[in-house]
């Protein structure tokens, strides 16, 4: 075989194959190569129970964004969102953890509010709703302390 | 009862030699691989004859597998009434273990017997000694391209093996089967993530290195007979079958 013609059936391959590699690793694994997209602000929970790094951030049910790490400060869960630039949010934002269904995955729910000021990367939503335990609520009644 | 003892010790004494010279013959292998001139020719004609070569047979049975496991997946899950699942369910078991275990051992019966083949034909007929009186190294000559292919060209093919697994799978499971498109696709993409990505693209590494080593290895010590390339070429490929699955069950326990 020609040599040319070798490297141009190798080069076609090798495209191919790294094609494949980066949607699996880009649109499938999530993996952010470009930041810059997105700005971080943070919400402190009772309990991120369910809540992983990637899960999705949802206004109105339309995703904004994701999830980027939850870490624990004194008892409470500290959770990073990484919102698309394009989304504003204010002071007055509410962010509640949301269940998919009743045994589908968790999600983290904004309602971005209006009045106050911008939300400034590095900011800290103040009202949050941690998720419905549905076993605390189950157990409640069971011991009779619903009235 | 000696005569026992002595046999077996005779053994392990013969296949711990076997495993060093197998070490040996791979840490020369790459060192010969940093010394210059860089073979680029070589590697080019490898990558085509193990990637490219081998596209049509793993893309075959990547698609089959997809559909397959569609298939049966949907029936389990509908009892839970949980079709919805089934995307997720394709998706990981494609990216995590039957991507890399099948397009690998695919690689290994295509171009792992013809590699051994081949090194073989060439020790028997004192080609390889012939390439030592010219002064061009055997070792750097013909082992280390066929090692670089093997490492760049397998996880590319198990890149498209999942890729058109995943499709495969679509393909039953929303065409045939009826599960909606969207819960398909977005059960795929919830699913997934980097870490089940990554020990996919590790473990196709893995077993790029083991099907290049094992299969050189066996190829450039064959005896000099029709009979020793003959069971050299068996012996490599059950050697790398085998190597494939266990090294993908100590991976797998591994990453998890």
């Amino acid at each position: 075989m020609e040599k040319t013609k070798l490297e141009m059936v190798v080069g076609v391959f090798v495209l191919i194959g790294m094609v494949c590699l980066v949607y699996l690793s880009i649109k499938l694994g999530k993996l952010e190569i470009i930041g810059g997209a997105v700005y971080e602000v943070e919400a402190q929970f009772n309990s991120a129970s369910g809540l992983k790094p990637g899960s999705a951030i949802e206004i109105a049910g339309v995703e904004v964004g994701r999830v980027r790490g939850i870490t624990l400060i004194e008892d409470r869960a500290k959770v990073k969102l990484a919102v698309n630039n394009t989304v504003k949010l204010y002071t007055d934002t509410f962010a509640s953890i949301k269940t998919r269904g009743i045994i589908g995955e968790k999600f983290l729910a904004l309602s971005p509010g209006g009045g106050g000021d911008p939300l400034k990367p590095g900011d800290t939503i103040r009202d949050t709703e941690s998720g419905l335990d549905l076993e605390e609520l189950v157990s409640q009644y069971v011991h009779g302390k619903v009235k | 009862m000696t005569n026992v003892i002595e046999r077996l010790g005779a053994w392990a004494v013969t296949r711990v030699g076997e495993m060093g010279r197998m070490l040996l013959f791979l840490l020369s292998a790459f060192a010969w691989l940093a010394r210059p001139p860089l073979r680029f020719h070589q590697i080019m004609k490898q990558i085509h004859f193990i990637g490219y070569r081998s596209t049509f047979v793993v893309v075959l049975t990547a698609g089959f597998t997809g559909m397959v496991l569609a298939l049966q997946g949907y029936y389990s899950l509908r009892k839970f009434g949980s079709e919805g699942l089934l995307g997720s369910a394709v998706a990981l078991s494609m990216i995590r273990e039957l991507g890399p275990v099948l397009a690998a051992l695919m690689v290994t019966a295509r171009a792992g017997s013809a590699m051994t083949a081949e090194i073989g034909i060439m020790r028997i007929t004192e080609q390889i000694d012939a390439l030592d009186t010219m002064a061009i190294n055997p070792m750097q000559y013909l082992i280390a391209p066929k090692l670089v292919a093997a490492l760049i060209g397998v996880p590319l093919l198990v890149a498209i093996f999942d890729v058109v697994g995943i499709y495969g799978g679509s393909l039953v499971g929303v065409d045939l089967l009826g599960v909606s498109e969207g819960a398909y696709w977005n059960s795929v993409q919830s699913a997934v993530e980097w870490k089940d990505v990554y020990g996919g693209i590790l473990k196709s590494v893995s077993f790029g290195l083991i099907i290049s080593w094992v299969c050189c290895y066996k190829g450039f010590y064959t005896r000099q007979s029709a009979e020793g390339l003959g069971s050299a070429t068996t012996e490599a490929v059950v050697l790398s079958s085998v190597l494939i699955l266990v090294g993908d069950y100590i991976l797998t326990s591994l990453l998890l």
